[in-house]
């Protein structure tokens, strides 16, 4: 048999019609087309039980309550707790974002000690036991050598058992040097204290106003506690107004009912000349300031004198008859108060500034009344018996802290962070030998980079406790690894500019993804390997035992609903702590001279550093990019505008009119040099900026982490911006700096 | 030679040759068809027998389970084990958790049991179940509006599985990597029992058949969105 072509045709015909009788054809064409609709590569979150668990969010000092959902045991979002006191299921984008620091590959995942040089980025991992022995070697050295002063904690907490214990452990190893990055809130401290003699914190009960004057206040851009403010501001938008004072037609200014551009650093001067009508016009709560107040003469005749509103239209720009319209607005409504600090109040500012604005709300009556300006107790939860300090420590406590805060110069500063770079570069305090960065970022955070770094590079050993790689992680020589704010126990007291007594447990919602360690857990085991005192010091067996132990009853309740607050809570307003018992417009405290106005609220322009006659720089901040210690996101990167960051450019805002002097267009770069250093950047034309004001964005240029979470992506804002010193507390007073602006 | 006379030779040969070749002709045919037909039953044969054994790969679930020896010991059926949550979510295969009160120990001297409390109960480790029946990411699947809403035994689209006293061999198509049982045994597709298959018309004829609303509870849309959302 020939097989011919005909044969093989025949085969080949008879296999055609007998595939199609089979499923073969039809069921590999279904198959296909899910195949490549659902290709089997793409990964598909597992199913599970849903589960919602509340705690806090500490990536700010917001302290809203959060809702984590989980499936089955993996955290899949973050959604605001409902009914929560601060933020009531409200929550901001960098909080919607945390899962973000969960899983990012930026988290440093288990101890680490540097091996090449310093910033190089060449780690070795190490053991727990290794990382605890290293550190209580060091320390311990530096103890015998008898300096024990000579180390400093910078710590991202301010107040609850993780700051109470780095006090504690420093106090009984003998330094007082324990600093925090101060904002807006140690100013208004200071400011309360000065007039007032509170040693609480400062609230705002902006809800149950109708009235608000803000001096630059970022209500839209995190000031406070970014989303209660959201809130707030609504709310007292339905029920009177908002009118912002501000160089800059930010996002608040265009969302409240008025902006009134200002020129910038001003600000206490406009508060001044809205008393100076107010009080003119008697139109001042009487009873208010005759009663509970003292020093108001001393204060009307510095007022009278010299900001009438004709002055002050001169200072600050803002036409006479506006000033005017304004202060008689606000004297007449029934629940105002005057609000400062710039953006989201990252810089503490001038304290007379503040001193101006509590006095205007003094004029009206709102000191510790509804609606206004209330200072509000510290927590006193933590009641941990003194330990016992032997002569080493109470040796090194007698030395005076490195920044000069408590000194005879800066009395009433608790902590000085901003003039430590200054102090170690100039040599003004002795050296520091070991430096602790727990929960902060101070490489990134703080202004003049350039000396920040130069001070650290002269600290022999910096170890840092961050979850992350940040930069200041980056640039140290140990890196003992925190669990996040998701997978750690932490007490949160009264959040920014709350208004009530609050008490709030973040607890673990999910396991440590890495071989992280509490950095309370760190303490402890630090002291009890350095031994002696300090180990005696710290009896408890872990962060968890220390914690449930300071809070007693209130840890189960807590554990339970998250937050407590003390909703009866209500300052009075007719009696304070002040020396005279009453608040002062003349602050006794600081005011020693009859002649001297230093106690007294008034403008003062001290300045900002640079050349006068060039053009001013001012930070801006923007919900959609973070500033602290907790870096924006990628998710965060993803809605930033571009005209604020542009590829990897910073995108600087400039009024038309200076840009067509400079020869500048949309789009061209320049290069904006000022005292401290200079950047290139991409300009943007913008006519709700004043002309000779420029306006750069804060929370750019990341040089840690990764590639995602910013880095290269635009300049870092303190790498131009520069400090100083308000001459009161001693905190960084500088709301902006001078700079040239070429093209480039 | 010429051109012209040598054509002319050519076709008085093939006129010549006609009629013998007739029958020879006749046989070719018989090859010929006889070659369709062996294309047609190798691809028969290819189509219905072979290419199912290519298409589906088959897997070993962890261990082996004996639905009925448990079914005889709760009280509650199917959802003693595979109940609803709080939430009205459905909880699908049992985790340790529900397992580990009477599992602790190994009782009884089967192998699969001494797996299981070993391996998986002793370490917290969760069984990784193949699931038969599992959907497709794209489709949304409530059980809690088929069992509670319409009343539906599990038996419906699970067949008797809960008297069973081993785990069928777990099958998967190696294209989709969806579970055999979704397109059902029958590689035609076809079904005696509505717990053959789990494909999409066989929801959407139990949908039409029962006049079920046509339309989305979560998204008021219709058609796809029923299921798809």
């Amino acid at each position: 048999m020939k097989l011919s072509r005909r044969c093989f045709l025949s085969f080949a015909v008879g296999a055609a019609a007998g595939i199609n009788l089979t499923p073969l054809p039809w069921k590999l064409t279904d198959d296909l087309s899910i195949w490549t609709q659902m290709w089997p590569w793409t990964p598909v979150p597992p199913d599970g039980e849903y589960t919602f668990e509340n705690t806090v969010c500490t990536l700010c000092p917001g302290g809203c309550g959060i809702s984590v959902r989980k499936v089955d045991q993996r955290a899949v979002k973050i959604e605001g707790m409902k009914e929560h006191p601060v933020n009531n299921g409200g929550i901001c984008v960098l909080g919607a974002s945390g899962l973000q620091y969960l899983y990012g590959p930026f988290r440093v995942e288990s101890p680490m000690k540097r091996v090449g040089n310093r910033g190089e980025g060449k780690w070795k991992k190490i053991s727990w036991e290794r990382a605890i022995a290293e550190v209580s070697e060091k320390l311990g050295e530096i103890r015998a050598s008898g300096s024990p002063e000579k180390i400093a904690v910078i710590s991202g907490n301010r107040e609850g058992t993780i700051a109470g214990l780095w006090k504690r452990f420093l106090n009984v190893y003998g330094s007082p040097n324990f600093m925090t990055p101060a904002s807006i809130e140690d100013s208004y401290e200071a400011a309360l204290y000065l007039m007032q003699g509170a040693k609480g914190s400062v609230g705002i009960d902006l809800e149950n106003a109708n009235f608000v004057l803000s001096f630059g206040a970022g209500l839209l851009e995190g000031w406070g506690s970014p989303v209660r403010m959201f809130q707030a501001s609504v709310k007292v938008r339905e029920k009177g107004k908002v009118i912002q004072f501000e160089p800059r037609l930010s996002n608040t200014a265009a969302k409240v009912d008025k902006w009134v551009p200002i020129i910038p650093g001003t600000e206490a001067a406009l508060a001044m000349a809205i008393a100076h009508v107010i009080i003119r016009e008697k139109r001042y709560v009487k009873n208010f300031v005759d009663t509970a107040t003292s020093g108001f003469k001393a204060y009307q005749d510095i007022v009278i004198k010299d900001y009438s509103p004709e002055q002050v239209a001169e200072i600050t720009g803002v036409p006479e008859s506006l000033i005017v319209e304004i202060a008689r607005e606000f004297a007449e409504a029934s629940k105002p108060v005057a609000i400062c600090g710039r953006g989201e109040g990252r810089i503490p500012g001038n304290v007379h500034e503040i001193m101006a604005v509590l006095a205007l709300n003094a004029l009206v009556g709102n000191i510790n009344s509804e609606g206004g300006i209330w200072s509000v107790p510290k927590p006193g939860y933590i009641n941990w018996p003194d330990p016992d300090l032997d002569e080493n420590a109470l040796a090194g406590l007698q030395k005076g802290r490195v920044d000069s805060a408590g000194s005879e110069q800066y009395p009433f500063a608790k902590s000085l962070l901003d003039l430590f770079p200054k102090m170690i570069n100039e040599e003004k305090s002795y050296g520091i030998e070991a430096l602790l960065v727990s929960n902060a970022n101070p490489l990134f955070t703080m202004p003049d980079n350039e000396s920040v770094r130069k001070a650290f590079s002269k600290i022999p050993c910096i170890i840092s406790f961050s979850s992350f790689m940040d930069e200041t992680a980056q640039f140290a020589d140990l890196i003992l690894p925190n669990h996040i704010y998701l997978e750690r126990y932490e007490d949160v007291s009264t959040p920014c500019m709350f208004q009530k007594p609050m008490l709030s447990l973040a607890k673990p919602v999910v396991k440590p993804e890495h071989d992280t360690m509490h950095t309370g857990d760190v303490i402890i085991k630090l002291a009890a390997a350095i031994g002696g005192s300090i180990a005696d010091a710290f009896a408890w067996d872990s962060y968890e035992a220390c914690l449930k132990e300071t809070l007693g009853n209130q840890w189960d309740v807590l554990k339970k609903q998250v937050v407590k607050v003390d909703y009866g809570f209500a300052p009075n307003p007719w009696a304070y702590e002040s020396k005279t018992g009453k608040m002062e417009f003349v602050a006794t405290a600081i005011n020693k001279s009859p002649d001297s106005i230093i106690g007294i609220p008034h403008y003062e322009d001290n300045g900002i550093e640079g050349e006068a006659g060039n053009y001013i720089l001012i930070p801006y901040d923007t919900m959609s990019l973070s500033t602290g210690y907790a870096a924006s996101t990628p998710y965060m990167l993803k809605i930033v505008s571009d005209k604020v960051l542009y590829h990897e450019d910073t995108v600087i805002q400039v009024n038309p009119e200076t840009a067509l002097e400079l020869g500048l267009n949309e789009g061209s770069y320049a290069v904006l040099a000022t005292a401290v250093g200079e950047a290139r950047v991409k300009v943007t034309l913008y006519d709700g900026i004043m002309p000779n004001v420029i306006a750069m964005p804060s929370g750019l240029g990341h040089t840690g982490y990764d590639d995602y979470m910013g880095n290269g992506k635009g300049v870092n804002i303190n790498q131009v911006l520069g400090t100083v010193e308000d001459p009161v507390t001693g905190l960084n007073a500088a709301w902006g700096i001078r700079a040239k602006l070429t093209k480039a | 030679m010429s051109a012209s006379e040598e054509k002319a030779k050519e076709v008085s040969a093939e006129a010549a040759g006609h009629g013998a070749d007739t029958s020879k002709e006749q046989n070719t045919t018989g090859i010929v068809f006889i070659f369709f037909v062996v294309g047609l039953a190798a691809s028969l044969l290819a189509g219905w027998i072979v290419f199912p054994k290519v298409l589906y790969s088959q897997k070993q679930q962890p261990f082996d389970f004996n639905h009925q020896s448990h079914m005889e010991m709760v009280d509650n059926g199917c959802q003693s084990c595979h109940f609803f949550r709080e939430d009205g979510t459905f909880s699908g295969a049992p985790k340790l958790a529900q397992c580990i009160d009477c599992h602790e120990y190994v009782q009884g001297g089967s192998e699969d049991e001494t797996i299981f409390v070993e391996q998986y109960v002793a370490n917290y480790h969760e069984v990784p179940w193949l699931i038969y029946a599992k959907q497709p990411p794209c489709v949304f699947f409530s059980h809690a509006a088929h069992v509670n809403g319409a009343g539906m035994d599990c038996g419906t689209c699970h067949g008797d599985i809960g008297n069973s006293t081993s785990l069928p061999v777990y099958e998967y198509n190696v294209i989709t990597s969806y579970s055999r049982n979704i397109w059902g045994k029958n590689i035609a597709g076809f079904k005696k029992n509505t717990w053959d298959r789990m494909k999409m018309d066989d929801c959407s004829e139990c949908h039409q058949k029962n006049d079920v609303k046509q339309y989305s509870v979560q998204t008021e849309k219709g058609a796809c969105f029923v299921c798809h959302k």
